[in-house]
């Protein structure tokens, strides 16, 4: 085993899955700086960097798939996908329907995600659920360095296109490229184990659609995604000293859900709370609550999600993200 | 000297010590996330900015502090929302690059090239609700390869729109150079949509304020829209804390976090041939040595020296006027940081 930080987990198994499959190209803005490390060892042809142009390098990036190639494209931020949203929704999204079944896009679309660091509700979003909506996109948001590693890697061999989410709070790149970098001022609250943790020597594909359980509890079960299962936890070690025994689960990847690990969860403590940091409605939260009520389960449910536009002070996006107090509110109101 | 001189010089004075001060809250860590200051754009803001007027409208990019402060926004106002301050400009919802101030018409985002649409809308609504105003919008090179905004451009072409495209091209789109992703000349980009081409000095703020001036007449007069093309320096780079700066301006401490793993991945088994791993090793040092030369390093570029230069015939009244200036300055920092540090 080695010790990886979550973005050198991610390049490192790109850089193995790269050395072994030449049809591996890697594109967007600013790449050439921010993925220097593979520039070098896999030369320009392979690492490019794109003009300002996001609906004409992710659309190409999605035709080049359908030719033949791999491409990974990186966006800034997943929020800038709204002036390019065209390339996935209606055309990655629906090749593999339009041509019968006979023709994928097997395109990886690799953004930073998330908020916590205060920088507004115009580069903070998730918006995993609003992807994840759309039939024929596989949407991943990793929580560790041994999952953002594994699953980058099974994105690179799934048939068909994936979103690859990289919650900026785990990624030590980006805090120290957009805010930390240049002074030690300042402080997020960065949840360790997802920060840096251990990792295989020689990467295997994670397989996509499989929620692993980080904490056993009997008492109540929390339902989360990346940062989010972070604040489960705390809120799990919290819950504990008061008697309450909560059992965390990873979704790790948003389509195709684990429906069957969140049923056998929740089936046996009754109780489920969704920690969200993706919008209220119409999303992820509301998906886990029909999940259960198809397959016929009672029980109580709550959600502890971002419910407005995220706000730029940081006091005020604090307590609108999911954090700790919210979420053992929202267990100690099921367990009443 | 036109009579103009010392205003615009003032403008760029208050805004230069305004964002001077910014830096310095932003290093102390009262300001959290990415800070994009308009250090170095002075003269292409304020020889723009000094035109509008009541009813007139400007679409602002993620670099908008400058314009909203010469237009007449309260500074603490400005200054409290880069605090989050719920008594801030924003009620510190918006933050420094979402700046709004529906008074005055002006809508920041931090979207490249989203500028573009929403001087297109403003010009829009000017021929209906306020005939005779106009819309600025203000964006950088990187800009011109963003489709919106080309779009933009051809819609205010189509429908002959009262807007100023006003582009503030310092070359690099935050760590790339723009030149090298970028086909043609943008003066003739813009004439291929049908919308004239102006290029100015934009360090030189008198030489801005005239072919504005001239811009801006034709959009009130129902003539359509003009591209504005102004090189500039911005000596922060894109924004605070930028990689590449620190770099050049402090290699002890930043070069060995960068030069170690580069050189573990140089040299790796399983990848390129050395022909292109050396080719990726330039494009990085290139990036590099971009920087140490970048023009930005050098003074001569900045746009509040030159201007100040022009008013040295008369020091009293330049002495006069910056010490007021700094004055005025003081006691917005003072009143916005008064009850923020408490």
């Amino acid at each position: 085993m080695r010790t990886m930080f979550f973005t050198q987990a991610v390049d490192d198994a790109l850089a193995q899955a790269m050395a072994e499959d030449p049809r591996i190209i890697l594109f967007g803005e600013d790449v050439p700086l921010l993925r220097r490390d593979l520039l070098v060892r896999f030369g320009p042809r392979r690492v490019r960097g794109t003009p300002i142009s996001e609906s004409a390098f992710l659309g190409a990036g999605v035709a080049a798939a359908m030719a033949g190639l791999r491409p990974v494209v990186e966006l800034y931020m997943v929020d800038f996908l709204g002036v390019c949203m065209d390339a996935l929704l209606n055309h990655a999204a629906k090749a593999e329907a339009f041509s019968g079944g006979r023709w994928t896009a097997s395109v990886v679309v690799r953004a930073p995600c998330g908020g916590g660091y205060g920088d507004g509700g115009q580069h903070e979003q998730s918006l995993w659920g609003w992807l994840a909506h759309i039939p024929g996109l596989t949407v991943l948001v990793p929580s560790t360095p041994a999952d953002a590693g594994g699953l980058m890697l099974a994105a690179l061999q799934h048939d068909g296109p994936v979103i690859f989410l990289e919650h900026k709070l785990l990624s030590e790149t980006w805090l120290e490229f957009l805010g930390s970098g240049a002074r030690r001022t300042v402080r997020y609250d960065v949840p360790a184990e997802g920060a840096r943790g251990a990792v295989p020597r020689k990467w295997e594909p994670e397989p996509i659609g499989t929620a692993a359980l980080r904490r056993d509890g009997g008492d109540v079960t929390i339902v989360s995604v990346g940062v989010g299962v972070h604040r489960a936890l705390e809120a799990a070690q919290a819950l504990e000293t008061e008697g309450v025994s909560a059992g965390v689960l990873d979704l790790r990847t948003v389509f195709p859900l684990d429906k069957t690990a969140v049923c056998e969860a929740v089936s046996q403590t009754g109780r489920l709370v969704v920690v969200d940091e993706d919008y209220e409605g119409f999303g992820l939260s509301g998906e886990l609550a029909a999940v259960v009520l198809e397959a016929g389960i009672s029980c109580r449910y709550a959600r502890v999600c971002t419910q407005t536009t995220i706000p730029y002070a940081r006091h005020l996006e604090d307590q609108i993200l999911p954090n700790r107090e919210r979420i053992c509110a929202a267990a100690r109101r099921l367990m009443r | 000297m036109p009579p103009e001189s010392w205003s615009l010089y003032s403008l760029m004075l208050q805004s230069r010590l305004f964002e001077e001060a910014i830096a310095q809250l932003w290093h102390d860590g009262l300001i959290s996330g990415e800070m994009h200051l308009g250090t170095g754009e002075e003269a292409i803001i304020a020889g723009v900015v000094a035109h509008v007027r009541e009813g007139d409208a400007m679409a602002l990019d993620h670099r908008g502090t400058a314009a909203l402060l010469m237009r007449g926004v309260d500074p603490v106002l400005i200054l409290r929302e880069l605090l989050g301050r719920p008594d801030g400009l924003c009620g510190g919802m918006g933050g420094h690059m979402h700046l709004f101030s529906k008074e005055h018409l002006a809508a920041s985002s931090g979207i490249v090239g989203a500028a573009g649409p929403t001087a297109a809308g403003f010009g829009l609504a000017a021929q209906y609700l306020h005939p005779g105003a106009f819309a600025v919008a203000f964006f950088g090179e990187g800009a011109m390869n963003q489709g919106m905004l080309m779009e933009s451009m051809n819609l205010a072409s189509a429908w002959n729109l009262p807007v100023v495209f006003v582009c503030k091209d310092d070359d690099w789109a935050i760590t790339t150079q723009s030149e090298r992703m970028t086909g043609g000349d943008l003066n003739e980009r813009a004439r291929g949509l049908g919308v004239p081409a102006v290029e100015v000095d934009g360090l030189d703020v008198i030489e801005v304020w005239e072919a504005s001036h001239a811009a801006i007449e034709r959009a009130r007069s129902g003539q359509g829209p003009t591209f504005l093309h102004a090189r500039c320096v911005h000596f922060e780079g894109h924004f605070l804390g930028l990689q590449l700066l620190r770099l050049v301006r402090d290699p002890l401490r930043e070069m060995p976090g960068i030069a170690l793993p580069l050189t573990r991945s140089f040299v790796h088994p399983g990848g390129a041939a050395v022909g292109d791993r050396v080719a990726g090793l330039k494009e990085v040092v290139a990036a590099v040595l971009s920087t140490l030369r970048d023009p930005r390093r050098d003074s001569t570029n900045d746009p509040v020296q030159r201007a100040r230069e022009t008013l040295l015939s008369d020091p009293g009244r330049l002495l006069e006027l910056e010490e007021r200036i700094e004055e005025e300055m003081d006691e917005v920092l003072a009143s916005a940081l008064a009850e923020a540090r408490s």
